[in-house]
């Protein structure tokens, strides 16, 4: 079954259609990874699958559910997203930040507990950046951000996460740790959409990509779609260009 | 200087003793002036006590006070609230224009010879009125940040309303009605009554609950709208919510003292450095520095020379060196 799922769905704002007819579907436990050209609507379709810009039309389910039916709260404790890493404002410390995602779990006027405590230190410790949890969020370094930002969403308890760019604008070791990172949370049977600027990273982590250009998906399927040649159309590059680039890909 | 990591009690005792030294200063100083002790003797005897120490500390001197710490907390914690929400720490609690719309209503009830208590009222309903049109404004506009637009339209509305400040201000009788606006707007605790605050405290008090109960879910309103809907807070609800209370607060207390400048920006500034951004301690630490710090500023304003200073000149005269100085300290405007 898939836990995430878009049928004809028709992206963006009343008077400013971003994409129509995108099929998608994420199966349980797997990595679907989204790769297209900037302004191809990425982010558009994020926001749509998170029930924050409803569609316009056709259907999307979560977890066998109209996405419309979902309440809030409830669709935090099975749905999380992971922005990029961005430098946040004020000084919270990194355990405020992890724990802003327990925030779907209490009550309406409560404050976390203990145990809530308790759950943000553990998925802190869970991807290696436990001894962040005092540090001062706006303080650390991208790639530490990222990693606390993911942390959020563990304490989320969600099941599927989507994440925007999780290795955007950081340096090639930070790249290497979310990368790591990610294929963690997929043994520990977390099902992962996500989107990337560089294909050898969906490559390297991805059960199935998705490729999307102005606003339609134009092609979904194995890692071996990602030909030189579908990348090649895909971004508008020269195929032996993208071929020397990334020498592992296939070619068509 | 960072508190955030000490235990409660020990916070809110830091953050308590300047509070209550200003406080015993306000009891001590004055036309009249009073050793600490004397002060605290007056106090001790009760209102009904037959000395001149008992009926200054009493009659005059605590309305005065109660008014300064209810202001004072009043304006610092819908500072903070807005601050958080508009995801800038160089925001004061004017932002939607409820200043400008509370001076135009007082304004407008000085010139019609308007009793105090009417000018209270169209003051509060003036703030009220300004704010209700930023939010209509704001929610006619789609496809742009939401906050941005709040913003813009609270700065557009202000210019409006402060034209019809400047308009009634021609148009006043230069003798009597002209200088009453001036000191009304220049703010001040001076006609404070004990009455007066019968009607601001329960609007306060209704205006901080909603703070105080959704202390938690407000620090997910500085994230982005998306961040903070994709962590299951309704943000639009909330967000209202919070410009509601905010605003019924810094109507009350401008409805009060009138426009009492730096107070909602500063104390929230200083109290985020003190114990961190997390607002269920942030507002409880506003809420103290707030009113001690107002509460000292009135002492000085009638104290310090042989008229009354405005009161609003010295939380800006204090209040800004003190930004500053802040600003300089932490070295960036972020903390």
């Amino acid at each position: 079954m898939s836990v995430l799922e878009a049928r004809g769905l028709a992206i963006g704002y009343r008077h400013r259609p971003v994409g129509e007819g995108i099929d998608l579907a994420l199966g349980a436990g797997e990595i679907l990874c989204l790769l297209g050209p900037n302004g191809g609507g990425k982010t558009t379709l994020f926001r749509t699958l998170l029930g924050i810009l409803p569609p316009l039309a056709g259907t999307a389910h979560v977890l066998g559910r109209p996405l419309d039916d979902w309440p809030r709260a409830a669709l935090a404790t099975r749905l999380a997203y992971v922005p990029q890493s961005h430098a946040g404002l004020f000084a919270f410390t990194v355990e405020e930040v992890v724990l802003m995602g327990r925030t779907a779990r209490l009550p309406r006027f409560a404050t976390p507990s203990a145990h809530d405590r308790a759950v943000a230190r553990e998925c802190l410790e869970r991807l290696g950046v436990g001894h962040l949890a005092a540090r001062i969020y706006t303080e650390i370094s991208g790639g530490e951000r990222q990693l606390a930002l993911i942390a959020r969403a563990l304490a989320q308890e969600a099941i599927v996460l989507i994440l925007d760019e999780p290795t955007a604008s950081l340096d090639f070791g930070n790249q290497l740790r979310v990368l790591k990172e990610i294929d963690a949370l997929k043994a520990r049977g977390f099902s992962i959409l996500m989107s990337t600027h560089q294909p050898e990273h969906a490559l390297r982590v991805a059960d199935r990509i998705a490729l999307l250009k102005a606003g339609r998906i134009v092609g979904q399927g194995p890692r071996a779609l990602a030909t030189a040649e579908a990348l090649a159309a895909l971004y508008g590059a020269d195929a032996s260009e993208v071929a020397r680039s990334l020498p592992q890909l296939a070619r068509a | 200087m960072k508190l955030a990591g000490q235990g409660t009690a020990l916070r809110l005792a830091v953050l308590s003793a300047p509070v209550f030294a200003a406080l015993l200063a306000a009891f001590a100083f004055g036309p009249y002036p009073l050793s600490p002790a004397e002060a605290l003797a007056a106090l001790w005897a009760g209102p009904s006590a037959e000395s001149d120490a008992a009926t200054v500390v009493w009659q005059l001197r605590l309305p005065r006070i109660l008014a300064g710490l209810l202001v004072g907390a009043a304006l610092s914690a819908a500072g903070a609230a807005y601050q958080g929400m508009f995801r800038n720490p160089l925001v004061s609690p004017d932002i939607l224009g409820v200043s400008a719309g509370a001076g135009l209503g007082a304004a407008l009830a000085i010139y019609f010879g308007l009793s105090l208590a009417a000018v209270q009222a169209l003051a509060f309903a003036g703030g009220l009125l300004a704010v209700a049109a930023v939010v209509f404004v704001a929610g006619q506009v789609r496809r742009h940040d939401p906050v941005l637009v709040l913003v813009l339209a609270g700065v557009a509305v202000g210019t409006l309303f402060a034209a019809g400040i400047s308009l009634v201000k021609v148009l006043a009788d230069p003798s009597v009605q002209l200088p009453a606006i001036t000191f009304w707007l220049l703010g001040g605790l001076n006609a404070v009554a004990s009455g007066d605050l019968g009607l601001a405290a329960p609007l306060i008090a209704v205006g901080l609950l909603p703070m105080l109960l959704l202390r938690w879910r407000i620090n997910l309103l500085s994230l982005s709208d998306e961040e903070a809907a994709a962590l299951g807070v309704n943000v639009v609800r909330l967000r209202g919510t919070l410009i509601v209370s905010a605003t019924l607060i810094t109507a009350a207390a401008v409805s009060v003292a009138g426009i009492v400048g730096w107070v909602g920006l500063v104390v929230p500034h200083a109290a985020r450095l003190l114990v961190g951004p997390e607002f269920s301690r942030l507002l409880p630490a506003s809420l103290l520095l707030g009113g001690g710090f107002l509460v000292a500023a009135d002492t000085l304003a009638r104290s310090a020379a042989a008229i009354e200073l405005p009161l609003g000149i010295l939380t800006a005269l204090v209040g800004a060196p003190a930004f500053l100085w802040l600003l300089a300290r932490t070295g960036r405007g972020g903390a």
